[in-house]
C-alpha cells in the first residue's frame, strides 16, 4: 500500500536493468511477435473511447483497434493481442524495457518524448486539445475568466505543463490541485473543490455526460489551450517494426479516403481503381516491402474497418462520446487526417 | 583469538566489496542499456525550468523556477505535513495509550475501540474518506463561511491573513472565483494531517501501553508502599523506565508516518512524490526521479533514527539519575 508509485516505478526500472546487454537488431520485434503469435500492446488503464475493458475483460476503443489492425496485418488474427494496462508513469518504461511491442495509449507526441526517451512516435491517430469543464453556476464564458481559480487535474500527462504555460501567457494566476487517480480528481471536482476541471477535450465530453451528477449543470469552455496529437509509439532502432505500425495506420486512413469499408471489402477487391488494387494487394505486392503478407492492408480493414469506421464506433456518433469529426476528418473533407500514398 | 578476529574482518571486507561491486555492475548495466536504447540519462534536467505550477507551497515557487526547486518545494510540503502530524500523533497516542490502562471501563473501552478500528483500516482508504468528508461538508468557495474578519472557511480550505512584508498583511477577500489572497490551509492538507495523525496515534497508543506494562509489577507495588500518589508513581517510577522501551518503536512509527505522507498524491496534496511524479512525466527520467525520491526518504529516515538514538541516550541518563 505504501509508496505504490515508487514500487511500480522501481519494478519497471528493474525490468530495464535486467535486459540483456546485447543490442536489438533490426526486425527483432516482428520476429518476436510472430514467434509468440501474439502482439503485446500497451494501453491505458481505462479511457472510454480509446482503451477500456468491459466487465468480461474485453478491450475496446480507438487505441485498441489500432492494436487489432496491426495484429490482423501481422498475424492474420485481430484477437491475437495481449493488452497490458499501463498508467502514465509506467508507459514509457514498459515500452523501453520491451514489456510491450507497441504503446497505443492516447499519448501526446512532443519533442522531448520523441527525442530523449529512446522511442519513436509513428503516426497521429487522433488530434486532441486540452479544454476546461466548469459549473454553469459560475457563469463563465471563457477560460480567461479563471483568475485565481483552483483547477482539478490528473497528474502524469502533458496537462499540467499546458495549464501553467497558457495561464502564464495570459498573465493569470491559477492553483492546480493535482490528483494521481482519475476517479479522485473527478470526485473532487464534482464535489465543488475546484472551479474548473481540465484534461483533453475528448475526455471532457465523456466526463460531462457520464460522470456529472447533472450534466446540464456543467459546460465545456470554448478554448482549447494546447495541441495534443495522440498516436502509437514504438522503440527506436527497429525501423522495420516502425514502418509496419506507421503503414498499417496510413492504410486505415487511405481505406477511408477510397471508400473501402469493412462491409464492402470483398466487392472492393474487384475494383478496377489502381489505388484500391494496390491498397488491397491486388496489384503490386506492397506487403513484401514491409515484411508482411500481400493482403496486409485488407486484413487490417477486415478486422476493424477503415479509420472513419473506427472513429465513429469508438468516439464518434455511434459511441457514447458523440465527438464530432472536427480536425480528425480526412484532409479532403476539411480535417487533418492525411496518409502518404500506399504505393 | 587474534587470528579469528582478523579472519572475521577480512570476511566482512570481502562481503562489503562484493556488495559494492554488485551495485556498480547494476548501475553500469542500467546505464549501458539506456545508452544503447538512446534514452537520455543524467540529472541535468534538475537545472531546467520546471514548467508546471504547484498548488500550494511553503517555499515561493513559480513555474519558471528550476526542477530542483520544485522538488525542494515538494519536500518542504512533505515536512510541512509530517512534522505537525508527528507531534499530534505522539501526544494523542500517548493519551490514548494511557486511556487503555485506565481503571475506568468506559474510557478503556473507547480507547481500545479507537486503536482497533484505526489500525485495521488501510490508511489510503482513511485518507480518501477524510478528504471526501471534508470537501463534501464545507460550503462552495463562492459561498464561503466568514468566521472572523478576513477568515474564511470553504471547500478551498481555511483562508487566513498572512504577513506580506513589513507591517502589511495579505488579506483574503471574496473574489469572483471564491477566496483570493491570504494563506490557506487546503482540504488536501487538512485531510492528510488528520488522517496521518489519527492513524499513527493508534500505533503510538499501543507502543505506550506496552512500554508502561513492560515495567515489572513490583516497581509500582514498591512505589505505592512508599506512599507515592498515582501521579508521582507514574512520573517518578513508571515513565522513566517505560520510556526506554517506548522510544525505539515510537521512532519506527514516526518514520512510517513520514513515508506514509507520500500517499498525499492520492488526495491531491503536492508532496515530494507528487512533484517527482509530475517531473518524471514531463522529463521521462524515470530512473533518476525514483533514485532521487529514494535518496530523500533514506536521508529523512537516517536523520530520524539519529535523533532517536540521541533521545535514547538522553532518557537513559535521565532514568539513571531519577
Amino acid at each position: 500500500m505504501r509508496l505504490p508509485n515508487i514500487t511500480r516505478g522501481l519494478l519497471a526500472v528493474i525490468a530495464l536493468l535486467l535486459l540483456p546487454v546485447a543490442p536489438s537488431s533490426a526486425g527483432k520485434t516482428l520476429d518476436q511477435v510472430r514467434q509468440r503469435a501474439q502482439l503485446v500492446c500497451g494501453v491505458s488503464t481505462g479511457v472510454i473511447g480509446f482503451s477500456s475493458a468491459d466487465s468480461q475483460g474485453r478491450w475496446s476503443g480507438l487505441d485498441v483497434d489500432v492494436c487489432r489492425a496491426i495484429a490482423a496485418a501481422v498475424l492474420n488474427d485481430p484477437n491475437k493481442v495481449k493488452y497490458v494496462p499501463l498508467n502514465a508513469q509506467q508507459r514509457f518504461t514498459a515500452l523501453q524495457s520491451g514489456e510491450v511491442d507497441l504503446l497505443s495509449r492516447n499519448t501526446t507526441w512532443t519533442l522531448t518524448r520523441d527525442a530523449s526517451l529512446g522511442l519513436t512516435f509513428t503516426a497521429i491517430t487522433y488530434y486532441d486539445g486540452q479544454g476546461f469543464l466548469v459549473p454553469k453556476k459560475l457563469k463563465l464564458t471563457s477560460a480567461k475568466q479563471l483568475k485565481n481559480a483552483e483547477i482539478c487535474v490528473q497528474s502524469g500527462t502533458t496537462t499540467e505543463k499546458n495549464l501553467s504555460d497558457w495561464f502564464k501567457a495570459q498573465g493569470i494566476k491559477i492553483k492546480p490541485v493535482v490528483f494521481e487517480k482519475f476517479e479522485a480528481s473527478i470526485k473532487a471536482f464534482f464535489s465543488g473543490r475546484c472551479q474548473a476541471y481540465t484534461t483533453d477535450a475528448s475526455a471532457l465530453a465523456f466526463i460531462r455526460s457520464k460522470e456529472a451528477p447533472r450534466p446540464d449543470d456543467y459546460a465545456i469552455l470554448p478554448e482549447l489551450i494546447s495541441k495534443e496529437p495522440l498516436g502509437p509509439v514504438v522503440r527506436r532502432g527497429d525501423d522495420e517494426w516502425f514502418a509496419i505500425v506507421k503503414w498499417v495506420i496510413f492504410a486505415l486512413i487511405e481505406a477511408e479516403e477510397y471508400g473501402v469499408t469493412q462491409a464492402n471489402l470483398e466487392q472492393m477487391k474487384a475494383s478496377t481503381d489502381p489505388a484500391i488494387q494496390r491498397l488491397l494487394g491486388r496489384a503490386e505486392d506492397s506487403g513484401k516491402l514491409l515484411g508482411l503478407e500481400r493482403d496486409w492492408a485488407a486484413r487490417a480493414v477486415k478486422a476493424v474497418g477503415n479509420y472513419g469506421e473506427i472513429f465513429q464506433r469508438n468516439v464518434g456518433s455511434a459511441s457514447p462520446l458523440k465527438l464530432p469529426r472536427g480536425v480528425n476528418a480526412l484532409w479532403n473533407k476539411g480535417g487533418l487526417m492525411y496518409a502518404p500514398p500506399v504505393r | 583469538m587474534q587470528g579469528r578476529r582478523g579472519r572475521d574482518l577480512a570476511l566482512q571486507a570481502l562481503l562489503a566489496a562484493a556488495l559494492l561491486a554488485a551495485l556498480w555492475w547494476l548501475l553500469d548495466v542500467t546505464a549501458a542499456n539506456m545508452a544503447e536504447r538512446g534514452i537520455r540519462s543524467g540529472f541535468d534536467f534538475l537545472k531546467e525550468p520546471a514548467g508546471f505550477a504547484i498548488g500550494e507551497s511553503l517555499l515561493p515557487f513559480d513555474a519558471a523556477d528550476s526542477t530542483l526547486w520544485a522538488l525542494a518545494a515538494g519536500l518542504a510540503n512533505t515536512l510541512r505535513v509530517a512534522l505537525p502530524a508527528i507531534i499530534i500523533s505522539t501526544l494523542l497516542g500517548t493519551l490514548i495509550g494511557l486511556g487503555r490502562l485506565s481503571p475506568n471501563l468506559l474510557l478503556r473501552g473507547l480507547c481500545t475501540a479507537y486503536v482497533e478500528t484505526l489500525r485495521n483500516v488501510p490508511l489510503l482508504l482513511q485518507l480518501l474518506a477524510w478528504y471526501f468528508v471534508v470537501t463534501d461538508l464545507l460550503p462552495l468557495a463562492s459561498e464561503a463561511l466568514q468566521l472572523a474578519p478576513h477568515v474564511f472557511l470553504s471547500k478551498s480550505g481555511l483562508s487566513v491573513p498572512w504577513p506580506a512584508g513589513g507591517a502589511l498583511f495579505d488579506l483574503p477577500l471574496r473574489g469572483e472565483m471564491g477566496i483570493a489572497g491570504g494563506a490557506a490551509l487546503t482540504p488536501e492538507f487538512l485531510a492528510l494531517l488528520l488522517g496521518l495523525s489519527l492513524y499513527t496515534a493508534a500505533y503510538v497508543a499501543e507502543t505506550v501501553r506496552a512500554g508502561i506494562q513492560s515495567v515489572p509489577r513490583g516497581q509500582s507495588d514498591a512505589g505505592r508502599a512508599l506512599g507515592l500518589t498515582r501521579v508521582q508513581l507514574f512520573r517518578l517510577v513508571l515513565l522513566p523506565q517505560a520510556l526506554r522501551s517506548i522510544i525505539p518503536p515510537l521512532t519506527n512509527q514516526q518514520l512510517s508516518l513520514t513515508k506514509n505522507a507520500s500517499l498525499a498524491v492520492a488526495i491531491g496534496y503536492p508532496d515530494l512524490v507528487s512533484v517527482a511524479n509530475t517531473t518524471l512525466n514531463q522529463t521521462g527520467r524515470a530512473a533518476e526521479c525514483i533514485a532521487l525520491i529514494m535518496a530523500v526518504y533514506l536521508i529523512l529516515s537516517l536523520l530520524t533514527a539519529w535523533l532517536s538514538a540521541w533521545l535514547e541516550r538522553r532518557t537513559g541518563r535521565w532514568a539513571q539519575r531519577s
